[in-house]
């Protein structure tokens, strides 16, 4: 009687994986209300939950079925518009990246917002001095040529190649409001804003790399990081940060001598 | 087709389907860099300080690595150690010029590593504006002090002193 089917194993049904996907998670998030308190407080709520769901889910589930005053930020849920980057058990992630079974779900699960930005409610947090950083790089591309184009402008796909890893950045803040050096004063341009200069000062399309490059050449340009990887670890698009903000260096060193 | 039409709506027709709205009597609209700071942002300091700093440590770094470690093995391994030390041993050792410029190029290059790392370390983790200024403050003086009480008394230095 060997017929080809899986057979019944006599253990206990593994929880989350048999009869019931859910098991019980305890989610711990940080509520800030200033039409309430100054002071932000830990609430814990406990949810029945498939593990193989996001962390956005789970927001989700607190915010329509338990407490509708929970704030955050999420627009694609598809980890492309870069809206609900959170720290997430102490590290900087997209919730909506970010599976509960892989962030050990029988303990409680930290929920913050960002850290080094201004607490707006709950999760949310004033990004305005992270784009102010990204409009000063000029994120845009810069020709001297005033007219208007007759014809694309073609590039190698060598040329493409030099700057392909940051052109992957979307601006979602994990890696600014990783980095200690922001934390302190927030005048640090930050990791995204160098990552976004890179991706034009890299392109043999542009020609304001030497512009970029004289900003970035400021006290609170490239010269503040110290290299702590904290941003490459905490980029949910792999990004490498830190090796472009070190090309950002050698290019302005290699450039002068 | 006229141009002036369409402009006034700022709307243009998809493109290829007719002509460019812009013409050289009516260009488009030059988009400044959007440079805003707040007015508690601090003035833009251009200028190579950082980036000679940031390869000061780098380069001194690695020459330092050299002169300590003949210094310290000279002083503490080599020829019975520690205990040949004396005012004999440095008077002796200084009697050369070539001694000489390697402890002046040491304390130096140690006291400048060691106070711009320390420089960077208040501007990282002070955060009050006279906090920094106070420890900044301290900082220099330490190190002009010792760098020019060390200089001195390498080029002064009296072996038949009493």
């Amino acid at each position: 009687m060997a017929t080809p089917v899986m057979e019944k194993s006599d253990k206990a049904p593994e929880p989350g994986f048999a009869d019931s996907p859910y098991i019980t998670v305890t989610f711990r998030v940080r509520r800030f209300n200033p039409e309430v308190s100054a002071e932000a407080t830990w609430e814990d709520f406990q949810l029945e939950i498939d593990p193989k769901e996001r962390v956005l889910d789970a927001l989700h589930k607190i915010k329509w079925d338990l407490d509708g005053s929970l704030t955050f930020r999420r627009s694609c849920a598809h980890g492309i518009c870069g809206s609900d980057a959170m720290r997430i058990n102490g590290k900087n992630r997209l919730a909506c990246k970010t599976l509960i079974k892989d962030i050990s779900p029988e303990k409680p699960i930290t929920v913050e917002p960002i850290k080094g930005l201004t607490v707006l409610k709950d999760l949310v947090v004033d990004m305005e001095p992270f784009f102010q950083a990204y409009r000063d790089v000029m994120p845009f591309l810069i020709t001297k040529d005033t007219n208007e184009p007759t014809r694309e402008r073609l590039q190698s796909a060598e040329d493409r190649e030099r700057f392909d890893d940051t052109t992957k950045c979307i601006l979602c803040a994990a890696c600014t409001s990783s980095c200690p050096v922001f934390w302190n004063d927030g005048q640090y341009f930050g990791p995204a804003a160098i990552v976004n200069a890179h991706r034009f000062i890299f392109d043999s399309r542009d020609e304001a790399g030497e512009q970029r490059l004289e900003i970035l050449n400021d006290r609170d340009g490239v010269w503040r990081c110290r290299t702590t990887f904290n941003c490459t670890d905490a980029c949910p698009r792999g990004i490498e940060v830190t090796k472009a903000i070190a090309e950002v260096k050698r290019a302005l060193i290699t450039r002068r001598f | 087709m006229s141009t002036t039409e369409t402009t006034a709506s700022g709307i243009g027709p998809v493109e290829g389907a007719g002509a460019s709205v812009y013409t050289v009597d009516n260009p488009a609209p030059l988009i400044e860099p959007p440079r805003k700071r707040t007015k508690k942002s601090p003035k833009s300091t251009r200028g190579n300080f950082e980036m000679a700093a940031w390869l000061f440590m780098r380069l001194s770094g690695v020459v330092l690595v050299v002169l300590v470690i003949g210094h310290l093995l000279i002083q503490l391994v080599l020829d019975g150690g520690v205990s040949k030390i004396g005012f004999a041993f440095v008077a002796g050792r200084w009697a050369s010029p070539f001694w000489q410029v390697w402890d002046l190029l040491m304390l130096w290059l140690a006291m400048l590593h060691g106070a711009n790392g320390l420089r960077t370390v208040i501007n990282d983790y002070a955060e009050r504006p006279n906090t920094r200024l106070w420890l900044k403050g301290l900082l220099y003086t330490a190190t002009v002090f010792t760098i020019l009480l060390g200089t001195l008394v390498i080029f002064t230095f009296d072996p038949n002193i009493r």
